[in-house]
């Protein structure tokens, strides 16, 4: 058989229309000859500016890392820095977590689902015009998203960069009376949840199957959000404080989003890979609605994960309610300690997989070195392995439609750069 | 014919977008009275097109994005900055006042000449004419809202310059500075929260940056008082809306 001819791609600077991301792809006779995606969002430095910062200061920094997860970065962050100081909060601290995390997933895939991915399944542009065809289900989703943020609120004071969270607890514990009345919105919301499941599972999702390894938090009992053993199903079972023995990040010229790699290669983290590896853990009903969508799981199809974040929006509102039932404020949000020299690690799961820390403090208290690894910068090279995977059956097809599908593929990543994905710049060559 | 809207991002973390895209069945109504021209995170995308209004998050921290702003005034009717980072540099502009913008860079990518970005992070104003800055780190949603029916009607809006203080006694809450000595910038912060830090039991830390009547001296001298270290205080002041705050400073010498 001869050889392919290669297509010799060009690097040219970074893409950077609008914290864009782009898309170079060269076919040569048929077959993939170079697939690149680019990404740009200027770089911030936060790992640099926490250098010297009082350990007390670093969730509000983190917080303003991502809009639409500043929970997450709160939480894995106090979590290491508790590790430091040798901190346990007790019962009531770690139930109030568990449940602010709740309202984080739910704001943060009700978001996705509806603003980013339920376009592709219907036709639409986007969801102004999706709202036109379906406006009960954009209704439904926004406010679901709102619960979401007033779970947030109840906890942070505000959705966005909550205010609440410190390392130790919370700044304050809120009344029996607040917690009646989110509790009554939540109940009233959930036959909205069971709905959103099922409209979620009847979207047209495409068939495919891939070899990939899910990586994700897992805990003894109960589906892992805010803490728990790094695990894959390929055998890897690790604590947070070994990730960096055995991941890696990478830059790559294409993109400011580190590559990290699982003894060198892609991996998934996010709401599929979770469901792939704790699905166990849910609740039976859940489970067995997924399997009768004709979802086997673990899944090797990617696209499942639009079900796994409905799957998971309706767990994190069942759990919340599960964590306000026997409400009871605390005189003691908080413990404190003196500050102490060392190094810590946290990891939990955000919205998108698995966002790890690590910080060192020293005797005073102020960060020495910090690093953060979010989770879309854990799954570019898995997303690249998608597109190559899915459009190298597509050697022929039109550009408008090799456009669409790999939107719909990224997309379905939910990457901080889901925005700028809806206008993915495509170059194509082919010889 | 409707005005047209056009919402831009630049560097920032996406928080301003969503305290809009937060507004339910506010933003809907919004959507109706309105033509949404440029608005990637909700779906439409029209990058190079005129708009009546434009709202811009982010700083300007490439030589693209400088640019890029510049495009846009010139096509836009009325700008509005949202938002820390497009008021005063936001978070990242923290590297404005060391020399830090090229080390970092080195420091943290391994392959730096990869990445172009400018030595500092800049407001919007500091490259184009702005007609309405909107503060907060994010922006008040329902400041937002407020803001767009007003200028969407053909009024002034103008967000109010008085300090966290005022806000924070109309809420009732005890003063965290007076009553448990946290160190709060609510006194030269400028209000639009709600008080939210110390209704929380905790000290403001500055998101919508000074206030018009700010005395950072005067608060300086109160927190020394409290037993706070020169770096200690400095710190307080360099974060969320540092280089607002360091404008100040310099201003008053």
């Amino acid at each position: 058989m001869a050889e392919a001819k290669r297509v010799p791609l060009s690097l040219p600077l970074l893409a950077r229309v609008e914290g864009e991301g782009a898309l170079e792809l060269a076919y040569a006779q048929g077959r993939i000859a170079g697939l690149r995606l680019h990404i740009f969002e200027p770089p911030r430095y936060f790992e640099k500016f926490l250098e010297g910062r009082h350990y007390s200061e670093v969730p509000d920094i983190v917080a303003r890392i991502c809009g639409l997860c500043p929970a997450a970065y709160q939480m894995s962050a106090v979590q290491a820095l508790e590790g430091i100081l040798g901190l346990a909060p007790g019962p009531w601290v770690q139930a109030m977590r568990r449940l602010f995390y709740c309202g984080e997933w739910i704001e943060s895939h009700c978001a996705h689902l509806h603003l980013l991915a339920a376009p592709d399944f219907f036709g639409c542009a986007n969801v102004v015009e999706l709202a036109a065809k379906d406006a009960g289900a954009v209704r439904r989703g926004l406010k679901l998203q709102n619960l979401g943020n007033r779970i947030l609120q109840f906890l942070g004071g505000r959705s966005i960069h909550p205010v609440g969270a410190r390392v130790g607890g919370f700044w304050r514990a809120p009344s029996a009376a607040e917690a009646r009345a989110l509790l009554a919105e939540l109940q009233g919301a959930l036959p909205e949840a069971e709905a959103l499941l099922d409209w979620v599972l009847a979207w047209p999702l495409p068939e495919c199957d891939q070899a990939f390894e899910s990586v994700a938090l897992r805990t003894e009992t109960g589906y892992a959000i805010e803490g728990g053993r790094i695990v894959s199903d390929r055998g890897l079972d690790i604590h947070a404080e070994a990730f960096e023995r055995h991941f890696s990040e990478h830059q790559v010229p294409h993109s400011t989003a580190f590559h990290c790699l699982h003894e060198g290669q892609p991996y998934l983290v996010g709401p599929l890979a979770r469901l792939n590896l704790n699905a166990d853990r849910l609740p039976a009903d859940i489970r067995q609605r997924l399997h009768q969508a004709g979802i086997a799981l673990p899944s090797g199809n990617p696209f499942h994960s639009a079900a796994a974040r409905a799957a998971e929006v309706l767990y994190a509102l069942r759990e919340a309610l599960r964590l306000l039932a026997d409400y009871a404020p605390t005189d003691t949000p908080y413990v404190e300690a003196e500050p102490r020299a060392g190094i810590g690690f946290g990891a939990t799961e955000a919205p998108r997989g698995i966002l790890w820390h690590r910080y060192e403090l020293d005797e005073r208290g102020l960060v020495r070195a910090a690093r953060i690894v979010p989770p879309t910068a854990q799954n570019q090279a898995r997303i690249e392995a998608d597109l190559a995977a899915t459009l190298a059956e597509m050697s022929d097809a039109a550009e408008a439609a090799l456009r669409q599908r790999a939107e719909t593929v990224i997309r379905n990543y939910d990457p901080c750069i889901s925005c700028a994905t809806h206008f993915l710049r495509l170059k194509v060559e082919r010889a | 014919m409707k005005p047209r809207l056009g919402v831009y991002k630049f560097t920032s973390c996406d928080g301003c977008q969503l305290a809009l895209l937060n507004q339910g069945a506010d933003l809907l109504a919004l959507l109706d009275r309105v033509e949404l021209v440029h608005f990637p995170e909700a779906g439409p995308s029209a990058p190079e097109a005129a708009v009546d209004l434009a709202l811009i998050e982010g700083s300007i921290s490439t030589p693209e994005e400088a640019e890029r702003i510049r495009g846009i005034r010139a096509r836009a009717g009325h700008l509005v900055a949202l938002g820390a980072c497009a008021t005063a540099g936001g978070i990242q502009a923290l590297r404005n006042a060391t020399e830090a913008g090229s080390a970092w860079r080195a420091a943290l990518y391994p392959q730096p000449e990869f990445i172009a970005t400018a030595e500092r992070s800049l407001p919007v104003s500091a490259l184009v004419p702005v007609d309405l800055e909107l503060f907060g780190c994010p922006v008040d949603g329902r400041q937002l809202m407020a803001a767009l029916n007003t200028v969407l009607a053909g009024g002034r809006y103008r967000p109010s310059g008085d300090s966290v203080c005022g806000e924070c006694k109309q809420a009732g809450h005890a003063c965290v500075l007076v009553s448990r000595g946290e160190p709060c910038l609510g006194p030269v912060t400028r209000a639009g929260c709600g008080a939210l830090c110390p209704g929380q039991g905790r000290g403001c830390y500055g998101c919508f940056g000074p206030s018009a009547q700010a005395n950072l001296a005067s608060l300086k001298a109160v927190f020394a008082g409290l037993g706070l270290s020169d770096a200690e205080i400095g710190r307080r002041f360099a974060f969320i809306t540092a280089e607002a705050f360091r404008a100040l400073e310099q201003k008053h010498g």
